[in-house]
């Protein structure tokens, strides 16, 4: 239907056009082509007039109206130390450009309405002025020079990398199809290296490298956090396409590019309540979201810095937000500190650990405190059955009395124990499934509870606190017909027989 | 010399006795019996030789490009003014691209949207405003104004406007792929040019518009070839380099820039069809997609920029030279007073092209390139502003104590000059790198853009079809719909691209299919309704000036005087037939410049009057 009415409306269009077109051929042949020139050059000589007037005005009304756009002006200020610099330097531009467009756009029109060809008027013969084409050559050329060395100052200035030995916090985007991933340093600053080649969807989107210590701390938020008034030089990185790092309130941008990373270094200076604040004097931003909803928050206080991309990579580049948040140096640390490590919330202990034989500083600390809590409610127990503790992360290879390369962890924090509580005596107890020969199992739990005993001994325990027994499959704690009780049963325990 | 033609004879009648006394002999019609090349209808309207055919092969064919160039910007402002409303009435032209949900209301999806922003593009770059304005106007005016029988090669000329056409129907063809035609963009940056996995329109609909433009740029340099050996061979007796029009002067330089140019895009597509087919790593480099890490490594996505711009910055002389050219023509012609500062002027030309290939990384400052570089681009970029000030200050100048006579080809010259300044002047904004960092890619350079070589360059296109319709088809076009289609473009053409500075400053990104993901970019509804409603309104205005087309080259009125604008230029000593070999007998010997209007007195001299005992020749 609606096809049928544009259609419609073309051919309405055409058959008015092919009408006028007769008629005012017909109204030349009738008044006489000069006749009719000389009034055609009035009348288009007062529309330049009028045209040139309205023009102006029509620039100056929408300036005004949309005055709050222009940067730097009212709410439009950067957020970025640099940022003031370019819109200074928007606005001396503004002024310079401004001073040329209404200069040449009236003489433009001013002369086209006033030059008519009317009867008796005649064109003066004016091939050149050269002084005159030297001064405009001139002037353009002075004030080009300005703006050249100007802009020149303030890139080279906001674009210059950090220095060597300057203090910033670096973090890390990276663009994909069709969202931004951050990447913060964690505890040590440094960014881990990554490699494409072992990007695996959900687990490690950006390809981090596990062998490089420096990637085990790294955190990725799902919003851009920055401490405000601190140097920041974000590593913007590409997994596909081009993308563009794009902070729109910070006058930033920088492209995203696969295989070669890109930088930009800012200075954020105002927190996003500060920001909030200074929208919340202008009337503009003091009405409410959403317009009939009167209960809504106001615009001002809905305000957020956002990550946009600004280099088109497919379909879903419109799509590509994040939201941005400055806070002070305070509430920075303690964000920062309910973040956790991407390897440790989805890489410790799956195949592609490369570390699975290794406990780090964090987890020996937690662990040890475990164990020492479990061990203190142990010893102030009076139940026998509490008396019993089992090693949580001692371990033997299959079928073997050979202690996993981890298990000396928990050892360790029990030689301590035996350390501090120099009478303690315990009894190492080795347990089994019921799977295999029963009297294989006897030999192999016994084997091992030995093998525990010797390495205490060796950490400097005396033997005489310590006694080792092999219980087979005869204990067993839970079912021995599912995996898991079987798995449960599978155990080395220590008692302590007095203190 | 003068004796056998008097002052006191009709202008047309002195003319050709003027040529037949002192023009050249190069025997014409010995050779030229029954005039074999245009003896059938193939070879009059198809295959034809004859230049004059051929430019207006390249302005219909040109012409047909523009209606579906801006058809696609109708499409695709639609979805950017009015995101709510259905677009489900466009199901029987668009297909499977109007997706229809549950309730009914269609909405355009989001690949042919930027499949329509990609076509659109380059089909206004490449097809419209290059083979349509360049190919028209060089094809028509250089012989007409050097006094030539025809080009250099009308083989090569022929071939030009086919491999062109030959361009256009693959880049047709590929609309109707059921992946749709190519959607990364008219500038096609790999990565995303180069994987299908990437974007659908990346499969076979980029290697299709890969293909059709290296046709295009093998018609580009055919044309070009032959617009140069023309000009600097077959000017007639007389006509040194400095007595040409200056539009002769534009399509020459334009010719250069585009003969120095193009071959390295083509080089770019080349790589980069390797890299799409081949498996080499040009432009590619460490690229995890589709759940899958490719093997390529090494390669950089900006080199394919670098090549890319260094024929795209480049081109966008290549639009507006010959725009220039026409309208200094016009703007001298109707004001009745000699371009002013003609030299001044072809050496800005000359500027303007030499340093239109050193600036091609002004478009790169963001995209991860040393900033140092930056720097000699910045300096170079912004010198080209001095030059356009110059032009820009000469057009003025000629206009100043003129003798205007206002029809539609002087009123889109003069709209021309008010486009370039504003256009022009915002590109001083996006010249300087440190602006650059906000502008860059935000709707402030959409703005810019359209309306310095968009806008401007129709305007010189239109200023030029208005003022030569005549020794294309022997008729004139209607001047009071041709006012009427200038006062609605003017005033349309600044309603749909003033308000996107506006939005550019806010920091809107260009080639968004929504607003709505982001509280920065999302409060503009009213502006892009009021961008969209000026462009619906302003195409209408162009359906007045198509109409006008048509209808005036079989009604129009016919032309009854050959030099109805009292022209000084060779094309209008020809007569109003428009014969194969341009002139019947001898060709003009010219004896001035092309300016010389109201001198001593004269409204106007042709070129092939011989200066006077009394009168000193200017230059």
């Amino acid at each position: 239907m609606t096809v049928l009415l544009v259609l419609l409306c073309i051919g309405l269009i055409t058959i008015i056009v092919v009408q006028v077109g007769k008629v005012t051929e017909l109204a030349t042949k009738i008044r006489g082509e000069e006749e009719m020139q000389e009034a055609s050059n009035r009348r288009n000589a007062n529309y330049m007039l009028a045209f040139v007037i309205l023009f102006l005005l029509a620039t100056i009304i929408s300036s005004y109206y949309y005055k709050n756009y222009f940067l730097g002006y009212g709410p439009h200020e950067s957020a970025s130390a640099h940022g003031g610099t370019l819109d200074y330097l928007f606005a001396v531009t503004l002024f310079f450009t401004g001073l040329v467009f209404v200069i040449t756009q009236v003489l433009l029109f001013y002369y086209a309405f006033k030059y008519k060809a009317q009867r008796g008027t005649k064109a003066s013969f004016i091939a050149h002025d050269n002084k005159l084409e030297i001064v405009w050559t001139v002037i353009p050329a002075v004030v080009m020079a300005f703006l050249v060395i100007s802009g020149l100052d303030a890139w080279n200035e906001v674009m210059a990398d950090v220095g060597e030995d300057e203090e910033y916090l670096e973090v890390e985007a990276t663009g994909y199809q069709f969202a931004w991933a951050l990447r913060y340093p964690g505890e040590d600053g440094v960014l881990g290296r990554k490699d494409y080649k072992l990007i695996k969807q959900g687990s490690n989107d950006l390809g981090m490298d596990w062998n490089d210590e420096a990637s085990l701390d790294d955190f990725l938020p799902n919003e851009l956090v920055l401490p405000v008034n601190k140097k920041v030089r974000v590593r913007i990185t590409s997994r596909d396409v081009l993308h563009n790092f794009y902070l729109p309130h910070f006058r930033l941008k920088m492209d995203a590019v696969p295989g070669m990373p890109t930088y930009f270094v800012f200075t954020p200076t105002k927190t996003t309540e500060e920001y909030r604040q200074e929208l919340s004097q202008y009337p503009e931003y003091q009405v409410p979201v959403d317009p009939n909803d009167p209960e809504s928050p106001m615009l001002w206080e809905d305000f957020n810095y956002e990550l946009a991309c600004a280099e088109l990579c497919g379909r879903g580049h419109w799509s590509m937000q994040k939201l941005v948040r400055i806070v002070s140096e305070d509430e920075y640390e303690a964000w920062k500190a309910t973040q956790t490590a991407h390897y440790m919330q989805l890489i410790r202990g799956t195949e592609d650990d490369p570390y699975t034989d290794k406990w780090f500083e964090s987890e020996i600390t937690e662990r040890k405190e475990n164990f020492n809590t479990k061990l203190e409610s142990a010893i102030g127990s009076e139940e026998a059955t509490d008396k019993v503790l089992q090693f949580e992360y001692v371990s033997f290879e299959t079928g073997s009395a050979d202690l996993t390369p981890t298990s000396k962890y928990e050892l360790d924090f029990l030689v301590d124990a035996l350390n501090k509580y120099s009478n303690m005596r315990i009894e190492l107890a080795g347990h089994t499934d019921n799977t295999g020969n029963a009297d294989a199992n006897m030999t192999l739990s016994q084997n091992r509870a030995n093998v525990v005993l010797n390495y205490l001994v060796s950490q400097g325990i005396d033997e005489s606190r310590l006694t080792a027994n092999g219980y087979g499959d005869t204990r067993p704690v839970s079912s021995n017909d599912t995996e898991e009780g079987r798995e449960d049963n599978r155990r080395t325990e220590f008692r302590i027989l007095s203190v | 010399m003068a004796n056998i033609a008097t002052q006191s004879q009709p202008e047309a009648i002195r003319e050709d006795m003027l040529i037949e006394e002192l023009g050249f002999d190069d025997h014409f019609h010995d050779h030229h019996h029954g005039d074999k090349y245009q003896s059938n209808f193939i070879t009059t309207y198809i295959f034809s030789q004859d230049h004059k055919m051929i430019a207006k092969q390249f302005l219909i064919t040109g012409m047909f490009w523009a209606v579906i160039g801006a058809l696609m910007s109708l499409v695709f402002r639609l979805q950017l003014g009015f995101p709510e409303e259905s677009l489900a009435w466009l199901k029987p032209v668009l297909g499977k691209w109007i997706e229809i949900s549950a309730d009914g209301t269609g909405v355009l999806s989001q690949d042919f949207y930027y499949a329509l922003v990609t076509m659109h593009g380059t089909i206004l770059v490449f097809f419209v405003l290059t083979a349509g304005l360049s190919g028209t106007f060089s094809n028509l005016l250089i012989p007409l104004q050097l006094g030539a029988r025809d080009m250099a090669s009308p083989l090569l000329n022929m071939m030009s406007y086919w491999f062109f056409f030959l361009a256009g129907a693959i880049m047709f063809a590929s609309l109707f792929l059921s992946t749709g035609p190519f959607s990364g963009g008219w500038v096609a940056y790999p990565p995303l040019s180069a994987l299908p996995q990437a974007s659908q329109g990346s499969g076979a609909g980029m290697t299709l518009w890969t293909l059709s433009l290296v046709f295009f740029v093998v018609s580009v340099l055919l044309g070009g070839i032959n617009y140069i050996t023309t000009v600097l061979n077959m000017r007639t007796k007389g006509m040194s380099m400095w007595r040409m029009p200056l539009t002769i002067w534009a399509f020459f330089i334009t010719a250069i820039i585009g003969l120095l140019s193009f071959p390295v895009l083509v080089s770019a597509f080349l790589l980069l069809m390797l890299d799409r087919g081949l498996g080499t790593s040009f432009f590619l480099s460490e690229i995890y997609i589709g759940g899958q890490a490719l093997d390529h490594v090494g390669g950089s996505p900006i080199l394919f920029q670098h090549l890319f711009w260094f024929l795209g910055h480049p081109e966008v002389y290549i639009i507006i030279l010959p725009a220039m050219g026409i309208v200094s023509e016009v703007l001298s012609v109707h004001s009745r007073k000699p371009i002013f500062g003609y030299k001044a002027m072809v050496y800005s030309i000359m500027a303007i092209a030499f340093l239109s290939f050193i600036v091609w990384a002004h478009h790169m400052f963001m995209s991860g390139v040393n900033p140092f570089i930056s720097n000699f681009f910045v300096i170079f970029t912004l010198i080209i502003a001095v030059p356009s000030a110059v032009k820009v200050f000469n057009w003025i100048a000629t206009l100043y104590k003129g003798n205007i006579r206002f029809n539609a080809s002087s009123l889109f010259a003069i709209g021309f000059v008010s486009m370039f300044i504003s256009g022009g002047l915002t590109g001083i904004f996006l010249g300087n790198s440190a602006l650059d960092i906000q502008l860059h890619d935000t709707y402030f350079v959409v703005a810019h853009f359209h309306i310095v070589m968009g806008v401007a360059a129709f305007f010189g296109m239109f200023a030029g079809i208005y003022n030569w319709f005549p020794k294309l088809y022997g008729r004139f076009m209607n001047d009071t719909l041709g006012k009427i289609h200038f006062w609605g473009t003017l005033v349309g053409a600044y309603a749909i691209f003033w308000p996107m500075h506006y939005l550019g400053m806010a920091g809107v990104p260009r080639r968004y299919y929504s607003f709505d993901a982001f509280q920065a970019f999302a409060h503009f509804d009213g502006m892009n309704q009021f961008i969209t409603i000026g462009a619906i309104v302003t195409f209408a205005f162009q359906i007045i000036f198509i109409v006008n087309f048509f209808y005036s080259i079989w009604k129009g009125k016919e032309m009854t005087d050959r030099n109805p604008w009292k022209a000084t230029t060779l094309e209008w000593t020809t007569p109003i037939e428009r014969i194969h070999g341009n002139w019947p007998g001898k060709l003009p010997a010219v004896q001035r410049w092309a300016y010389d209007y109201g001198k001593d007195g004269k409204d106007f001299i042709t070129q092939v009057e011989p200066i006077g005992p009394d009168e000193k020749e200017v230059h």
